[in-house]
């Protein structure tokens, strides 16, 4: 893996249209990264890992920033920092699972939320311009954590077969279509829930880097002739997609820290 | 086109461990400062900035209640005086409308007792005078009756000094009687 013409930033290929030269499209290759320490067949450092870590002490500065030495009558950062705490905790763990169930999980919910909109905004930072989250080990590895106490909390509040029940929908008034019903929910809560409560924010932010990618190497491809003029729309459409994906980040992180918070008061809830 | 070729065989879905790893670390980093260190922090001051604000209120309300509390202690003492004040003036109206009526009735007492002392008096010394008058005019009758008859048709003149003595003496006892 040394010469790689399409794992590089647009404009360092010296390839126009008009040259003879194919377009280079974004594709899989996109989000391979060759490690910056170790080998692919054993453990490995790459780009993302260290965007992951970044948004780690980031988020981490930021906050302990604004809550290290918290005052009574807030400043500015501090205030912000609490806009953001009070969002998720009230506008969605309270709203989901209630103040008095819900209080104990803010502190993962919040987490959530911001790690995955700090590992969705690398997408539009410069320099770094790569969303964590579109490579599936970081929307997996939290939704697995999420599912694993999502089916924890279940077994643990309903017992075995009470579990069991809340995770099949088991209803007796529904007769002869109860084991259909059964099969389905059960389907769908233990299997299909966590892949596509990963996917879905993996698929997202893979399609907006995507499309960015599409229109920043189409930008630079066209410069030649009168492609130019192409070029110029190509770009005009990296900035309108550039402001989209700042939007779809932050509605991500908050669908992903929402859907976690509805998975656990499926568990909570009393079986009925 | 090795990375190219690499991602062929390469499912976007399956993720690669050690990135899994990578990302449970650098999860687990945020969500250890802010669950242990920071989210308590900030809790512990919104709590704190709650009571405060709350403090706030109780205490205007407290005052608020004592205020009233107070104004109404007043309003009662006030009330409570205006009442003392009306029953004492009756009191004193009461007593002096008795004191004039005992006084009247005194009066009339003494007045009645003054009255029948006299009337007493009067007819004590009516009586008194009426008696003696009797005694002395059958005295005097009788004298003037045994003098008459004692010198009897002497002379005339001695008749008329009879007479005159009879009436000197008479005048001189009315004289000494006086």
């Amino acid at each position: 893996m040394s010469a790689d013409p399409t794992q590089v930033l647009a404009f360092e290929t010296d390839c126009h249209i008009f040259d003879g030269c194919g377009f280079p499209g974004p594709g899989l290759h996109s989000f391979l990264f060759e490690p910056i320490w170790g080998d692919t067949d054993g453990f490995y450092f790459n780009k993302p890992m260290l965007l992951a870590l970044l948004g780690s002490i980031i988020i981490v500065g930021f906050f302990w920033a604004a809550f290290a030495k918290p005052k009574l009558v807030p400043g500015k950062l501090q205030m912000t920092a609490e806009a953001g705490y009070d969002f998720v905790r009230r506008g969605i763990v309270y709203e989901t699972l209630g103040k008095k169930e819900g209080e104990k999980y803010v502190p993962l919910m919040v987490s959530i939320f911001f790690f995955v909109w700090m590992l969705n905004l690398w997408s539009i930072i410069p320099i770094a311009q790569f969303p964590v989250t579109s490579i599936i080990a970081y929307p997996a590895a939290l939704a697995g954590l999420v599912y694993i106490l999502w089916m924890s909390l279940t077994f643990k509040r309903h017992g075995f077969v009470g579990g069991l029940k809340n995770l099949t929908g088991y209803d007796k008034s529904l007769g002869a279509i109860l084991p259909l019903v059964m099969f389905i929910e059960f389907l769908s809560n233990v299997i299909l829930r966590p892949f596509t409560h990963a996917v879905r924010l993996f698929a997202n932010m893979f399609a907006g880097h995507t499309l960015l990618l599409l229109f920043t190497i189409a930008s630079w491809y066209l410069l030649n002739g009168i492609g130019i003029a192409y070029a110029g729309v190509s770009f005009v459409m990296v900035i309108v997609m550039t402001g989209f994906e700042l939007f779809v980040q932050a509605v991500q992180a908050y669908v992903f820290v929402l859907l976690a918070c509805t998975f656990i008061q499926g568990a909570l809830a009393e079986h009925h | 086109m090795i990375l190219a070729q690499e991602a062929e065989k390469e499912n976007p879905l399956i993720p690669p461990w050690p990135e899994v790893v990578i990302g449970l670390i650098a999860f687990v980093i945020v969500f250890g400062f802010l669950a242990k260190m920071l989210l308590p922090n900030i809790n512990k001051v919104l709590e704190e900035r709650r009571e405060a604000i709350e403090g706030g209120i109780e205490k205007a309300d407290a005052a608020q209640a004592e205020a009233q509390s107070v104004l109404e202690q007043y309003r009662a003492q006030l009330t409570e005086a205006r009442h003392e004040a009306a029953r004492l003036r009756q009191e004193a109206t009461e007593q002096g409308t008795a004191i004039i009526q005992e006084m009247r009735a005194e009066g009339q007492r003494q007045r009645d007792e003054i009255i029948a002392a006299g009337h007493a008096q009067l007819a004590a010394d009516r009586k008194a005078a009426a008696t003696s008058l009797r005694q002395d005019v059958g005295k005097l009758a009788t004298d003037l009756a045994g003098k008459l008859v004692g010198e009897s048709l002497e002379d005339v003149a001695r008749q008329s000094r009879a007479i005159d003595r009879f009436l000197d003496e008479l005048e001189e006892k009315a004289e000494a009687g006086r």
